[in-house]
């Protein structure tokens, strides 16, 4: 236990590098996701066949390949990106995107047809109707999911672990080998990290579903 | 593209305005791509590298090289989604079951379980078992997807349970069941039946987070691909890389259309279900189901 408050810095190290990772990748990937999923409802076929592609790809592929792709792939074509968080930065969110996408475009197409038409029947332009009926609707629907997809995402920030990059997993194997004594200690202070950020988070998207659930 | 909320059916110009904007952005979209394969043709990309798939140096066959990805490296990956599939079920169910305990404490545990074994990355608990426990790489494999999967699958099957009507358990009451008896004949085998396009998802997630196997060190596809790499050099990375992605993608789309196909399968069932219980009234058609 004394390990464990003595490598108190440590951990805060890890865990503000986790966090960093975590809010990085968390906001590109709500932008590029959001991209993808108008790309995806875009009236225009070929739009929707590329998103649809890359949603599909990205959607079955480890996200291990993924950084293996960023980090030892695209250098030997001639891409050297910086050592660090650069990589795992853009392997999460090649990675997450495509999940914000599908949470996105359920959140709209679980809005009903007949909401948008009535908005047009009683005058309301396409821009108001967006506006004012579809996106409030949907962004409800939304937020929970999109909740999910971010607690998912802090914790596959672990993976970087793996690529160099010295967040709180990576911490944890550096601590149990400097204090072979207290592995165990060290491990769940370590969990205790991940679980106060998890945690807090799942109960808000609970909270948010309740709500919305409520309200319709 | 009708039944959009976003926006209405197309009239005739529309839809030929859209086919236009259509042909005009997929002809950017491959222009885009092969601006992109030939600036990594400028650099090199498609030379003898590729050989490595096929007719590899160094004294090796492709045959070699193959069997080493599908039969080494994806065989270990699937030896331990295999291992770590059934031991996440099995750990799921006595979650469920606990967790709608009649008895606050169990429950009240059971649920805070759940919730610590959700929140930590599958990588910790690899972790966990590798440097704490001092388990073998496959050992920590197996331990983290059994774990962290069957809290999801907890999560899943109680979900089921709360979908089932609540006639089905009052039912199994009142034929004298116990409720363990009722659960276990009445409840389970349904929600099972219900949860499974989930529960075959979930299977899909388990086998992509076998590649953390890569990290602690268990010999599987990644690390079957990077000690190909590491022997052919560096210039080989993204022919074997392509070989790799295209296997996980051949076998979690194969997944992913089993789970789409139960799913069609069991909604089709289902229907009948309901429609034979409104002819219930009728006895003549009590007669057995096929």
């Amino acid at each position: 236990m004394s390990a464990l408050i003595e490598e108190l810095p440590r951990l805060w190290e890890g865990f503000q590098l986790t966090l960093f990772l975590a809010v990085v990748s968390g906001a590109l990937s709500l932008v590029l996701g959001t991209v993808l999923a108008a790309l995806r409802v875009a009236p225009l076929k070929s739009l929707r066949v590329f998103a649809a592609a890359y949603v599909e790809v990205a959607r079955n592929t480890p996200l291990t390949l993924v950084f293996v792709f960023v980090v030892f792939v695209l250098p030997t074509l001639g891409l050297i990106l910086p050592l660090g968080t650069t990589p795992a930065i853009i392997a999460l969110t090649a990675y997450t995107s495509a999940f914000v996408c599908e949470a996105v475009r359920s959140g709209i197409n679980s809005v009903g047809v007949g909401q948008a038409e009535a908005a047009r029947a009683i005058g309301l332009g396409t821009v108001a109707t967006l506006r004012l009926v579809v996106l409030p609707q949907a962004l409800r629907t939304v937020v929970p999911p999109l909740i999910n997809v971010l607690i998912a995402l802090t914790k596959n920030t672990s993976v970087a672990a793996g690529f160099t990059v010295v967040e709180l997993t990576s911490t944890s194997r550096g601590l149990a080998r400097d204090n072979p004594a207290d592995v165990l200690a060290l491990l769940a202070g370590v969990a205790v990290c991940y679980l106060l950020i998890t945690i807090p988070a799942g109960l808000l998207a609970g909270r948010i579903e309740r709500k919305v659930v409520f309200s319709r | 593209m009708s039944g959009n909320v976003l926006y209405d059916a197309p009239g005739p110009r529309t839809r030929r305005l859209e086919r236009i904007g259509s042909v005009i952005f997929g002809v950017v979209i491959l222009a885009l791509g092969a601006w992109l394969v030939s600036s990594l043709a400028g650099r090199g990309v498609f030379d003898d590298r590729w050989a490595v798939l096929t007719d590899p140096p160094k004294g090796q066959s492709a045959e070699d090289v193959w069997t080493s990805l599908l039969v080494t490296g994806l065989g270990a990956t699937l030896r331990a989604a295999v291992v770590a599939a059934p031991l996440a079920l099995v750990l799921a169910f006595v979650l469920a079951v606990l967790r709608t305990s009649k008895v606050t404490v169990v429950r009240v545990t059971t649920t805070a379980v759940i919730e610590l074994l959700r929140g930590i990355p599958v990588l910790l608990m690899m972790f966990f078992a590798l440097l704490g426990f001092g388990l073998s790489a496959f050992q920590a494999v197996v331990f983290g997807l059994a774990l962290y999967n069957a809290a999801i699958v907890a999560e899943i099957l109680r979900a089921g349970l709360a979908a089932l009507p609540k006639g089905q358990a009052e039912a199994g009451i009142a034929i004298g069941l116990t409720r363990w008896q009722t659960l276990r004949l009445v409840q389970l085998p349904q929600v099972v039946r219900l949860m499974l396009p989930s529960l075959i998802s979930q299977f899909v997630v388990l086998l992509k987070d076998s590649s953390l196997g890569f990290i602690v060190g268990y010999n599987e596809l990644l690390n079957v691909m990077k000690t190909n790499y590491s022997f052919f050099g560096s210039d080989s990375r993204l022919p074997l890389f392509l070989a790799v992605v295209l296997v996980y993608l051949v076998v979690n789309i194969t997944l992913s259309r089993v789970a789409v196909l139960v799913e069609r399968r069991l909604s089709t069932r289902g229907q009948k279900t309901v429609h034979a219980d409104e002819l219930a009234a009728d006895p003549k058609a009590t007669a057995p189901r096929p």
